[in-house]
């Protein structure tokens, strides 16, 4: 029982990273795949988040007013700075991926991945 | 294809509400320093305010305002000024992007022109984070041709 | 379809959450993420750069390669969907 509480937040993400990866393996439309692989990296993201977080910590906006800074006050800002990186990715993979199925829906006609196999096993 | 919606509450509302949305992107940029914020942020804002525009009237409205040229223009100018204050670090003679340098060239000590190299790296990604959502936003909205319809 | 990826999703969800068990704490400051470089960043931050902002310095001037690498990626981006997309009105 200990357990569990201690480490629930790693649990909550797991729940929301598997929800991701459910709807890029099962559903069919090419959309719906796509916002799938933003739940995942979502999921990912906050994840990092939970790992800088320290107990009673504020802030990492360091106020001039002290002498001796204690680095226990504050949260730690490194995981922060590189999910900042890991959020641009994702909006760049995301807009290319959007261009691509308007490529693929101007040659295909259809946005269903079954029919799409069909027609490329149909013209070999 | 999309209907035509012209509401005159939400165009005026969108009119008026995008300086401000400007200046707040403006503000966030300039306090990356003393508060939560920084290029990225600010640049994403500002970009939200000509979508704003584009999705309140048409595309030719915000075209009229930031033409596609411009816009590209300034989607390097961006990438050019990091890059550039990186080079100009090199030429002085210490590491690429090491600012400690630039208080050869600027009134300032040591330490106030790494406060100002990280300034005008903020400013380089602002702008280019600006221009790339306002042309991505185009281009996949209306399916790269640039009238007000929707993919055919 | 739809039970093989209900199956693959239920395996993957227990090895991740088996795997929580070596984890830090929530909460832990003394957890492997906050213990090498991130306190001289927090201590030095205002005597070497002059900024209170703990993040903007770090991901600007001490880790600005990454920004840098960054820019480039939503740049290329900007110019992948203009090069895909863009046609004159027929």
């Amino acid at each position: 029982m200990e357990f569990i509480i201690s480490k629930y937040n790693y649990w909550i993400y797991i729940v929301l990273m598997m929800i991701g990866f459910y709807a890029m393996i099962a559903k069919r439309n090419l959309v719906k795949k796509l916002v799938g692989m933003n739940i995942f990296q979502t999921a990912i993201i906050l994840y990092f988040i939970s790992i800088a977080s320290k107990k009673g910590a504020t802030i990492p906006i360091i106020q001039e007013a002290q002498g001796a800074i204690n680095p226990a006050q504050y949260v730690n800002p490194l995981p922060h700075v590189l999910m900042l990186t890991a959020i641009v990715v994702m909006v760049s993979i995301f807009g290319v991926a959007l261009a691509l199925i308007i490529m693929i829906y101007r040659k295909y006609r259809t946005l269903d991945e079954d029919e799409i196999i069909e027609i490329l096993r149909g013209k070999k | 294809m999309i209907r035509e919606f012209e509401d005159a509450i939400i165009q005026t509302v969108c009119r008026m509400l995008t300086p401000f949305l400007q200046i707040f992107a403006l503000y966030v940029i300039a306090h990356g320093h003393y508060s939560p914020g920084g290029g990225f942020q600010g640049g994403c804002i500002l970009g939200a305010s000509f979508i704003l525009m584009a999705i309140a009237y048409d595309i030719n409205a915000v075209k009229r305002r930031m033409s596609e040229k411009l816009n590209t223009l300034y989607c390097s100018l961006g990438a050019l000024i990091y890059v550039g204050i990186g080079m100009l670090c090199l030429i002085l003679g210490a590491n690429y992007l090491d600012y400690g340098v630039l208080h050869k060239i600027l009134p300032v000590d040591p330490v106030k022109a790494r406060a100002l190299g990280i300034l005008g790296v903020e400013i380089g990604v602002g702008i280019a984070v600006m221009a790339v959502m306002v042309s991505v936003f185009l281009n996949i909205a209306s399916g790269g041709e640039h009238k007000e319809g929707a993919v055919e | 379809m739809k039970l093989f990826a209900f199956v693959v999703v239920f395996l993957t969800g227990a090895a991740l959450i088996y795997s929580t068990i070596d984890m830090p704490e929530w909460g832990d400051p003394n957890s492997p993420a906050s213990t090498h470089v991130s306190p001289r960043y927090i201590e030095k931050t205002i005597e070497e750069t002059a900024t209170p902002n703990a993040v903007t310095s770090v991901l600007a001037d001490y880790r600005s390669y990454d920004t840098l690498g960054e820019t480039i990626v939503i740049f290329t981006a900007g110019i992948v969907c203009i090069l895909l997309l863009r046609r004159s009105a027929r």
